[in-house]
């Protein structure tokens, strides 16, 4: 029971990160129908400048809390330039191209920001200063540090703001009126290029806070992290039905969950015949299983059949 | 509908000839840069190879496919498994190759399957999972029984071989000496051959027209009778066993698979190569391919004279350098040929000009 448990809290903290990235996915593609695939590296830079500026900032003798503030201010500002001009550059060109092409200038944008991130930082790991004085706490033979709380509140706080933002401001209802047809809403008067550079924008700041939280979480970070991470990030915004804010918050604590149960008992079910480096693959297994049962992913409408 | 044998005027038979013998010539030109340069083409037409077989599934088909890579490694992974000291089996090529387009083809079919309802990107979501799945295990399928060797990969594969003639070491025929890589080279001009006529037939015949009606309109397509079902089963299970022979030879080629080798980025880089040519348009499929194949390591020879050139030194690392470029290279042709290079038929010189 006390590894259930156990499982449970990582996997919780491992799928609000998750669903902190995919929320960058899902709110890119439900207003332009296109998926970023540069959005995990945005991730890896924000991981890589709050490395510097709080390592640089502590160096200089800042109090930690000052260096690690201004660390997530510059990390988010330098990832919120980069969205916006991910989407001048790669994307707002290609408006009404063929639909793949998009797709083709976002890889090629990716790889952009791989190497330029490893001409600047180098091909190593990085360790993460560490800010926060780790404490352990214990509930029912499970242990969890109040970094992993601290992870799970602020994620839990800029989802809830993300909804404020969509729900309740006029930024959010031009935007739920473009996703829904942008021509009638620029009819209405919304300027759909504000809408979706303040979309970009709003995912870059979320993905920032996410690749700090990355950072904190394990201490380490690399110019390849972004890869894997924006893959599951995107995997779990399609698991809880793309383009549904609610769907890929579900979907990102779904997916952590479901690593994280299926990595602590793989091998009781299997004999001990796999072991926990199999990980990976429940993410994708449990996905080709939704999607066979429900196509539009858990919380998703039905898409138009555009291929 | 005009057929090939009409169009056979004397311009045209001037031209193929031409192409022929560029062709033919083609590995001991590139030998004169040295024989990393046989191999650089060698691996354009296995790219050729791989991105027709894509083009099936994507281009003609219209399913978006980001796992293609899978069944390149099943390819890649059956011949190493079948003709190395792993297991102590040596299987010929003849027996092999079938096999690992049939192996592949049933692969194929499995991840074709279940996602027959799926559309656009949840498709592509599911193939990219079903790659890394693919991946995974091979990465791991050292343990507790020893499959695949691990993330160490499998070592020592047979090259092909008829009989004692083998292509990984150079011999002289007829008089000329032929290095191994140029053997290669011939055998997969051959393959691709094969495979373009495949493709050119299938795009013209009843299936290759199911294809298209679906790609344009599905619920159309199954209005007007087409089984959609079976079709798009056989796009995938027709793209997966070409996947499976370029695997198969690339494992023979390379003599070393590893896991690492079919990574989700190739898969990409595939897709790449399909839409960048010009998805759907055999012609065009096939210089992307070319094109993405070259560009890299062209550039992994210019950046270090060009930035001396430059800058009088070295200041950039030119690994991600040369990445850099081809990633800009991606976006730049994206923004300015939205459909693609060569995206329709009407500009059949270029290639002719390209060749010579």
């Amino acid at each position: 029971m006390d590894i259930f448990l156990q499982q449970v809290i990582n996997g919780l903290v491992q799928g609000a990160i998750y669903a902190m990235v995919a929320l960058g996915y899902t709110m890119v593609y439900g207003i332009m129908g296109l998926i970023n695939f540069a959005h995990g590296e945005v991730v890896m830079i924000g991981t890589l400048v709050t490395i510097t500026v709080v390592t640089f900032l502590l160096k200089a003798g800042f109090p930690v809390w000052l260096a690690g503030g201004m660390g997530i201010v510059a990390a988010a500002s330098v990832c919120m330039v980069l969205g916006w001009s991910l989407e001048r550059v790669a994307y707002r060109p290609l408006r009404g191209a063929p639909r793949l092409t998009p797709l083709i200038t976002a890889i090629g944008m990716s790889i952009v920001l791989q190497n330029l991130a490893m001409m600047i930082w180098g091909r190593n790991y990085m360790t993460f200063p560490s800010l926060i004085e780790k404490t352990q706490f214990e509930i029912g033979g499970a242990a969890f540090t109040n970094v992993q709380v601290l992870i799970v509140l602020v994620a839990g706080l800029s989802m809830g703001g993300l909804l404020l933002l969509v729900y309740r401001t006029k930024l959010g209802m031009a935007m739920r009126a473009t996703a829904q047809n942008p021509g009638v809403a620029g009819l209405m008067g919304v300027n759909a290029n504000r809408v979706i550079s303040s979309a970009f924008v709003i995912g870059s700041v979320l993905g920032a806070l996410a690749g700090v939280m990355v950072g904190v979480y394990y201490e380490i970070a690399h110019y390849q992290m972004g890869f894997m991470l924006g893959l599951k990030a995107f995997t779990a915004a399609v698991l809880g039905g793309i383009g549904n804010l609610a769907g890929a918050m579900a979907g990102g604590i779904l997916l952590g969950l479901i690593e994280a149960l299926g990595a602590g008992y793989i091998g009781d079910l299997t004999g001990g015949f796999l072991g926990s480096h199999y990980q990976d693959i429940f993410a994708f297994v449990v996905l080709i299983f939704v999607l066979m049962f429900r196509p539009s992913g858990l919380f998703g409408e039905k898409t138009g059949d555009r291929a | 509908m005009r057929t090939w044998f009409n169009t056979l005027t004397p311009r045209t038979i001037f031209g193929l000839t031409l192409i022929t013998v560029a062709l033919l010539a083609l590995p001991f030109v590139a030998a004169l840069g040295g024989q990393a340069w046989v191999r650089i083409v060698n691996f354009a037409i296995l790219y050729v190879f791989l991105a027709l077989g894509l083009n099936i599934v994507v281009g003609f088909a219209g399913l978006l496919d980001l796992g293609y890579i899978a069944f390149y490694a099943v390819g890649a992974y059956l011949w190493a498994l079948l003709a190395s000291p792993h297991f102590g089996l040596h299987l010929p090529f003849w027996v092999i190759l079938p096999l690992g387009a049939i192996v592949a083809c049933f692969f194929g079919i499995l991840l074709g399957a279940p996602t027959l309802k799926l559309r656009g990107d949840y498709l592509a979501i599911v193939t990219l999972g079903f790659g890394e799945i693919v991946r995974i295990f091979m990465n791991n399928l050292n343990a507790p029984i020893n499959i695949t060797n691990g993330p160490q990969g499998i070592t020592l594969i047979d090259p092909v071989a008829i009989g004692n003639f083998k292509f990984s070491t150079g011999s002289t025929v007829f008089g000329i000496d032929i290095s191994g890589p140029q053997k290669y080279y011939y055998l997969l001009l051959v393959l691709v051959l094969a495979v373009i006529a495949i493709n050119v037939r299938l795009q013209h015949s009843r299936i290759g027209r199911a294809w298209q009606a679906i790609r344009e309109d599905e619920i159309a397509a199954k209005a007007i009778g087409i089984n959609t079902r079976n079709m798009k089963l056989l796009a995938f299970a027709m793209g997966a066993s070409f996947g499976g022979v370029a695997g198969g030879i690339f494992a023979a080629m390379q003599g070393f698979v590893s896991p690492e080798s079919f990574s989700l980025i190739e898969s990409v880089m595939i897709l790449a190569m399909v839409v960048l040519g010009g998805m759907g348009h055999i012609p065009g499929v096939i210089l992307g391919a070319i094109l993405l194949t070259v560009l890299p390591e062209a550039l992994r020879y210019a950046v270090v004279p060009v930035q001396k050139a430059l800058f009088g030194a070295v200041l950039a690392d030119p690994e991600s350098l040369r990445m850099l470029i081809f990633g800009l290279a991606l976006v730049l042709v994206m923004r300015f040929k939205p459909a693609g290079l060569w995206p329709s038929p009407d500009r059949r010189r270029e290639l002719a000009e390209k060749a010579r």
